[in-house]
């Protein structure tokens, strides 16, 4: 059958993509109005880049928002590779029910679930242990709990497509078991192992909700300070942030294709 | 029909090519890894297992616990359960009050039953909208369909709270679409959306098309055109060979974007908040007030467990049904 896409099938991807970028497309275009009422175009002007280089408030808002996405998603890195290959290669061990549920946990929790109880659980581990004060550490801990679960899922995927017998060959051929997982197994993973992260560092600078469960009262990341500058109406700064972190995110996902692309590549050319 | 796919899809997947032999879907382990289990496997297990059990399901003994204390002053606001008696020993308290009280103010049913039904229309609206998307993209050219599905995880990527904020600019009294409206002539008024119910369902629809979107298209890419050419042979028109062969075959994908619209959607708190009014009062928002406006922390806690036992526990037998009947 040839490939013909219906006239209806067509317009209706128009109009869901339509819906999709126009919003955000708006918010581009007003973060670059000199106007700081949103009906009036005031003309071009990078006014609000400005204002936003020199709010202190924001700026430390993202540093803090930008340590915890890279420390959170590091670590979250190394727990999901482990409980990717503890689910793929081990058929059974104690826990395995236990793990396959946890990993999926966050997929039908709602956020608002986890993170009241993950508050009362920091809340009761302080009066028991006298530790951990709420803030960037328990940002940080919540953090790398979701994203673990979506790096398990993402490089399980992965793993599960991956070719053992080149692992078994690097074996035969006298290679230790280190070896062979540091030569064959991490290069097959690299692309789920790239993306995977790239992914949980997106998760973690958006996550507004169980953040602002977790944190305590000094520690306020970007979310935080952009709902309750948002919760107060429009300011034209936030279009700024938002195009910015729009961007970034972009060049992140455009990244990540472009590398997914290539390993696709490669691994054809192997095959 | 859908049990003949499973079946088939598994027979297909080129076992021989990846090395190994299936044991209840995982493989053996290679000879590396066999070396590293007797060294001890649980190296590799207990960390993300010690991990998550921590953060995931201790919570909930932690939340239950204090689901069955009392509301104080103190800080952190709830009373001890165990209270110890001069001279040793002690009592256990429990107050079953906070549950009692769920029963009878009406607010958290209400607020509740209404998430359901707002995230159960969005789902569907979600669906309309995806299904032909999502089929555009499977049915177009393999090089067209990478950039296409580029397309659609790009919003997917993007933080969400700032799309909802983004949608608010298009949706205002005085935004991009009243603008637009107003300068065609189709309108003389501006239409009033945010705080309406309507700008709720339009914020979770744009918030999580590319949720349903994905896993239709995961599951229409593969399907087998060949199937539609016997149909049509065999002389049904289109309509009828979608409804007869396309719908059912899609039906895994259908469930699994629903679910990743529904289950997230009923406990959303940011799009009522945000584009709500004071009617949108979804379970989300119920809670959000009664830790931070009423600090009610039992209260909180027991709405916490009766939302999980209702809508997990559910999902979770429904999951397990599934598999079994995957299985048959």
């Amino acid at each position: 059958m040839t490939r013909r896409v219906s006239p209806f099938l067509m317009t209706m991807f128009g109009i869901g993509v339509a819906f999709l970028y126009i919003p955000i497309l708006v918010l581009i275009a007003y973060s670059f109005n000199a106007s700081a009422l949103a009906s009036v175009w005031g003309g071009f002007s990078t006014n609000w880049y400005v204002a936003l280089a020199h709010n202190a408030q924001i700026l430390h808002a993202a540093r803090l928002s930008a340590l915890i996405a890279v420390i959170a998603s590091t670590l979250a890195l190394v727990l999901g590779t482990l409980a990717a290959i503890a689910l793929v290669r081990f058929a059974r061990f104690r826990g395995r029910l236990l793990l396959t549920g946890m990993v999926h946990a966050p997929l039908v929790m709602p956020e608002i679930i986890t993170g009241i109880t993950q508050l009362l659980l920091f809340v009761s581990m302080l009066q028991i242990f006298g530790w951990p004060h709420r803030g960037m550490l328990t940002i940080v801990l919540s953090h790398v709990a979701f994203c673990t679960a979506y790096v398990a899922i993402t490089v399980q995927a992965r793993l599960q497509s991956a070719d053992m017998a080149l692992e078994d060959a690097a074996m035969d051929l006298g290679a230790r078991p280190l070896e062979a997982f540091w030569d064959i197994t991490l290069p097959i993973l690299r692309p789920a192992l790239v993306s995977s992260w790239l992914l949980s560092f997106t998760l973690s600078l958006d996550d507004l909700v169980i953040s602002t469960f977790v944190s305590g009262p000094r520690a306020s990341t970007l979310p935080m300070i952009i709902y309750a500058k948002v919760k107060l109406g429009v300011s034209p700064d936030v279009n700024a942030l938002a195009t910015l972190i729009i961007a970034a995110v972009g060049a992140c996902v455009l990244i990540a294709a472009v590398m997914a692309r290539r390993a696709d590549k490669h691994t054809q050319a192997a095959a | 029909m859908s049990n003949h796919t499973a079946i088939d899809s598994k027979n297909n997947l080129p076992a021989a090519s990846r090395g190994g032999i299936p044991v209840d879907g995982v493989r053996a382990a290679p000879v590396w890894l066999k070396a590293a289990m007797r060294a001890g496997r649980w190296l590799i297990v207990a960390p993300p297992l010690v991990f998550l059990a921590v953060f995931f399901l201790i919570p909930f003994l932690f939340a239950l616990k204090i689901s069955f204390s009392q509301a104080s002053l103190s800080i952190p606001p709830f009373s001890v359960l165990w209270q110890t008696a001069v001279g040793g020993g002690g009592h256990l308290v429990l107050h079953l009050k906070n549950y009692r009280y769920l029963l009878t103010d009406e607010v958290y049913a209400v607020s509740y039953l209404y998430s359901l039904k707002t995230a159960f229309f969005a789902t569907l609206a979600c669906l309309v909208l995806g299904y032909p998307m999502a089929y555009a993209m499977a049915r177009a050219k393999k090089s067209t369909q990478s950039v296409l599905l580029l397309i659609i995880i790009l919003p997917f990527w993007t933080s969400f709270l700032l799309r909802v904020y983004a949608l608010e600019g298009v949706i205002r009294d005085n935004g991009l679409l009243n603008t637009v409206l107003l300068w065609l002539h189709v309108i003389d008024q501006p239409l009033k959306i945010m705080r309406t119910t309507l700008a709720v369902y339009l914020g979770i629809v744009y918030s999580y098309l590319p949720f349903m979107v994905l896993p239709l298209y995961a599951t229409l890419e593969k399907l087998d055109t060949t199937l539609l050419e016997a149909a049509s042979d065999l002389g049904s028109r289109p309509w009828r060979a979608f409804v007869d062969v396309t719908l059912p075959l899609s039906m895994p994908g259908v469930i699994a974007g629903s679910m990743l619209v529904f289950i997230p959607a009923i406990g959303e708190y940011v799009i009522p908040a945000l584009l709500g009014g004071p009617d949108n009062l979804m379970i989300g928002r119920v809670l959000w007030d009664e830790f931070f406006s009423n600090h009610d922390w039992p209260v909180a806690a027991a709405v916490s467990v009766a939302f999980l036992l209702v809508l997990v526990g559910p999902l979770a037998l429904y999951q397990h049904a599934r598999i079994k009947q995957l299985e048959h």
